[in-house]
C-alpha cells in the first residue's frame, strides 16, 4: 500500500530523516515510536507531501505508484489523509464550508458530526481559538469526512484529556477497522494506517500490526508493536541506539 | 442661521487647496452636466443593462425588500421612491427647501474649505440623498440608493445628509456604480450623518466604479450617547483611485462604532483608504477592520483613533495580501492617546497569503485553486448581511478570479 524506499528529508537545510526504508501493506496499522525530535511528524508531513520538507533521495509509492513529486491534493485524492500535530489557524474558514466541499458523498456528515461532539463548532474557523482536545477532533471529523483509504495520524493521543481520549480512540479504530461504507474507494480487508505516538496511549484502541522505532531521522529496528512498547517502557530510547551500534 | 456668504467665501478660497492624501485633479477638466437626463419615474422603466449595474452594488432595481430607493445619476436624482412611512427619503436640494432646521445638519461636520473636492461641491449646490429616520422608528428594510455615472467625462459632486433621530434604527445600502461606456469621470461625495441619542445606523457601501474613476469622498459621522454607527465599506472591482478617510466623532457616553474596509486593488488601482475615529466621551467604544487584497495596485489603509475621554476602548486591525509582486500594501495606523485612562490597540500585517493555510486546505483535497479561493473568501468576509444573491454571487466570482489570478 505505502512504501518508502530509501528516503531521506532536509528541512530547512537541514538533513532529519535518512535512507527510510518503511512499508505498510494493505489493511495494515502500523505504529512509529521514537524520542521528540526524532523526526517522526517530518516523515508523515513528507508522505502528504508538505512543502519545506525536501526530499533529497528515495522515492514514495502509494499503491504501487511514485508518488514523490505529487501534490498534496493529488495525493489526498489517491487515498492519503494526514491529521496533523499543529493544524494552522484557518481564519474565516469555516469548518463547515470546508467539511462540505471535501465531505465524500457516501459520509453521513450529521451522524459524524454528532459523535464527535462537533455541532457547535461548524460556524466557527477551523481551529481558530480550539483547545488541544477540540483540534483533535476536529482533524478527526475532517479526515472521516473526507474517507481517505490510508490514514496518517500524528500522535492522535497529545494533548488530549482522559474523557477526550476514548472518544477519540474508538472513532480512529472506526475509521482503520470498521464498517466500510464507501465502496470502492477501499479495500476490503480495511483501511490501512501510519500512527505516531509517544507514549503508545492510542495502542489502548487501535489494533497495530507492526511497529517501527525512530531516532536520530533513522529506522532503528521494527517490529511487534507491543514488544517494542515494552522495550522503550522499560530501556528508554538510548538502548534502541545502543542496539543499532551493537548490530553494526 | 447659517452665514452662507460666510461659507461659499471659504470655498472660493479653496477652490485651488489641494487634498491632504491622494492624487491632484484639475476639476475644470470634468463637465457638469449630464449627455442626456436618466430619469424613472418607476423602476419599472429602468433598462436591463442598468438593473445589473444596480444589481452588482446591491441596489435591487424592483425596490422589493427595501423601504425605500433613490438613484442619482450624474448630478440630478433620477428616481426617489418610498415603501414604508416610517423613514424619510428626499433629494438633499428638496430637503433644504422643506425643513427649517435644515442648515444645522448642513456642512457642519464636513469644512467646506477642507480641499478643492469639498470647495466645488459647496460651489456646485450638490444635490445628494436626504434620509431621516424620524425618533424611536425602526425600518424593516434597508433604504437604498445609488449614485451612478451616466455621462463621459462629467464631474459628479453629490451631498447626501443623514439623520437617525433618538432610538431610532436606521439601514442603509448604498452602491456606487458606473454605466457601461463611460470612461473618464470623478465623484466627489460629501456624507455628513448624525445618530443621536440611542439611535443605530448600519450604513453598507458598495462600489463598482470601472478603471478611469477617480473617488473622493468626504465622510464625517456625529454618534451622540448610546448610539452605534456600523459601516461596511466594500470595493472589490477595478477604480483608478479612492481617497477616502471618512472621521467618526464619538461625542456622548457609550457611544460605539465599527467601520469595516474590505477591498481588493486591481492592477493600475490605487485605494488610500482610511478611517478615523475621535473617542471624545467617556465610555466609548470603536472598532476599526481593515481587509486588504492587492492583485497588483496600490493599498494605503491608514487607521486612525484618536482617544480624547477616559474608559474608552479601540481596537484597530489591519490585514493586508499582496497576490501580486507589482503590488503595494501600505499600513499606517495611528493610536494618540491624549488621557491616560484610556485602552487602544492595533494589529497590523500584510504579506503574502500563508503558505501552510493553502496547504492545510490541500491536504484535504483541494486543489491550490480552491484552497487559496476559500481562505480570500473567509479573509474578505467580514459577516456583512442584507445583501442581494446577485451580489453575493458577483463578489463569489471576483474572489474565483482573483484567486486564479494569484496562482
Amino acid at each position: 500500500m505505502l512504501e518508502l524506499e530509501n528516503l531521506s528529508i532536509e528541512v530547512g537545510g537541514k538533513q532529519i530523516l535518512t535512507n527510510i526504508n518503511l512499508s505498510v501493506e494493505s489493511g495494515y496499522t502500523n505504529v512509529l515510536f521514537g524520542p521528540n525530535g526524532a523526526g517522526k511528524s517530518a516523515l508523515l508531513m513528507s508522505i502528504m507531501g508538505f512543502s519545506g520538507y525536501k526530499i533529497t533521495n528515495g522515492k514514495i509509492y502509494f499503491k504501487g505508484e511514485d508518488i514523490t513529486d505529487l501534490p498534496l491534493n493529488e495525493r489526498a485524492e489517491r487515498g492519503l489523509g494526514i491529521m496533523g500535530q499543529r493544524p494552522p489557524n484557518m481564519v474565516g474558514v469555516k469548518l463547515k464550508d470546508l467539511l462540505e466541499i471535501t465531505a465524500e458523498e457516501c459520509i453521513d456528515l450529521d451522524e459524524l458530526v454528532e459523535e464527535l461532539n462537533m455541532s457547535s463548532f461548524l460556524e466557527r474557523d477551523i481551529n481558530v481559538g480550539f483547545s488541544g482536545g477540540e483540534i483533535k477532533r476536529s482533524e478527526l471529523l475532517q479526515l472521516a469526512a473526507q474517507a481517505p483509504s490510508f490514514y496518517l495520524l500524528d500522535e492522535p493521543e497529545s494533548g488530549v484529556d482522559l474523557v477526550n481520549i476514548s472518544q477519540i480512540g474508538m472513532m480512529i479504530n472506526k475509521l482503520l477497522h470498521g464498517d466500510i461504507k464507501c465502496a470502492g474507494r477501499r479495500r476490503k480487508e480495511g483501511n490501512s494506517g501510519l500512527v505516531i505516538t509517544h507514549t503508545g496511549q492510542i495502542l489502548d484502541y487501535i489494533e497495530a500490526d507492526k511497529g517501527y522505532i525512530l531516532c536520530n531521522g533513522q529506522i532503528m529496528c521494527s517490529g511487534n508493536p507491543r514488544d517494542l512498547l515494552n522495550e522503550i517502557k522499560t530501556k528508554g530510547y538510548q538502548e534502541c541506539v545502543t542496539c543499532k551500534i551493537r548490530q553494526s | 442661521m447659517q452665514d452662507q456668504t460666510e461659507l461659499r467665501r471659504k470655498a472660493l478660497k479653496a477652490l485651488e487647496k489641494k487634498a491632504a492624501y491622494g492624487d491632484d485633479f484639475e476639476l475644470k477638466n470634468y463637465q457638469v452636466t449630464s449627455e442626456h437626463m436618466s430619469n424613472y419615474d418607476s423602476l419599472e422603466e429602468i433598462d436591463d443593462e442598468t438593473k445589473q449595474t444596480l444589481l452588482n452594488v446591491g441596489v435591487i432595481p424592483s425596490g422589493k425588500e427595501r423601504s425605500g430607493t433613490l438613484i442619482m445619476t450624474d448630478n440630478s436624482i433620477s428616481h426617489s421612491s418610498l415603501s414604508e412611512d416610517s423613514v424619510e427619503l428626499t433629494s438633499t436640494r428638496k430637503a433644504r427647501d422643506k425643513y427649517k432646521w435644515f442648515d444645522d445638519y448642513f456642512w457642519k461636520l464636513v469644512p467646506v474649505d477642507k480641499d478643492k473636492y469639498t470647495a466645488k461641491s459647496y460651489l456646485e449646490n450638490a444635490d445628494g440623498y436626504f434620509i431621516r429616520a424620524p425618533a424611536n422608528t425602526k425600518t424593516s428594510m434597508p433604504v437604498q440608493t445609488c449614485l451612478m455615472l451616466g455621462s463621459k467625462n462629467i464631474s459628479q459632486t453629490v451631498h447626501n445628509i443623514v439623520i437617525v433621530e433618538e432610538n431610532a434604527q436606521l439601514d442603509i445600502i448604498t452602491g456606487c456604480a458606473t454605466k457601461k461606456g463611460v470612461e473618464k469621470a470623478i465623484h466627489l461625495g460629501i456624507s455628513e450623518m448624525y445618530i443621536k441619542k440611542g439611535a443605530t445606523l448600519n450604513f453598507t457601501m458598495i462600489h463598482n466604479w470601472s478603471e478611469q474613476i477617480d473617488v473622493r469622498p468626504r465622510t464625517v459621522v456625529h454618534v451622540e450617547e448610546g448610539g452605534t454607527f456600523i459601516n461596511n465599506y466594500i470595493s472589490l472591482k477595478p477604480v483608478k483611485s479612492i481617497q477616502t478617510y471618512p472621521t467618526v466623532k464619538l461625542e456622548g457616553k457609550g457611544a460605539f462604532a465599527r467601520l469595516n474596509t474590505v477591498a481588493v486593488a486591481h492592477p493600475g488601482s490605487e485605494l488610500d483608504l482610511g478611517s478615523k475615529v475621535l473617542f471624545n466621551s467617556p465610555e466609548t467604544k470603536a472598532e476599526l477592520i481593515s481587509r486588504t487584497i492587492t492583485t497588483g495596485g496600490k493599498v494605503i489603509a491608514r487607521g486612525e483613533m484618536i482617544g480624547n475621554a477616559i474608559n474608552s476602548k479601540g481596537h484597530l486591525e489591519c490585514h493586508g495580501l499582496v497576490l501580486n509582486d507589482e503590488g503595494v500594501q501600505r499600513a499606517i495606523p495611528i493610536l494618540e492617546a491624549n488621557v491616560q485612562d484610556i485602552e487602544l490597540s492595533h494589529e497590523a500585517a500584510v504579506g503574502k497569503i500563508a503558505k501552510e493555510q493553502v496547504e492545510y486546505l490541500m491536504a484535504r483535497g483541494l486543489t491550490e485553486e480552491q484552497a487559496v479561493g476559500m481562505i480570500i473568501r473567509g479573509f474578505l468576509d467580514v459577516g456583512i448581511k442584507g445583501l442581494p444573491p446577485e451580489l453575493e454571487a458577483d463578489i463569489n466570482d471576483t474572489i474565483k478570479k482573483i484567486g486564479e489570478s494569484s496562482i
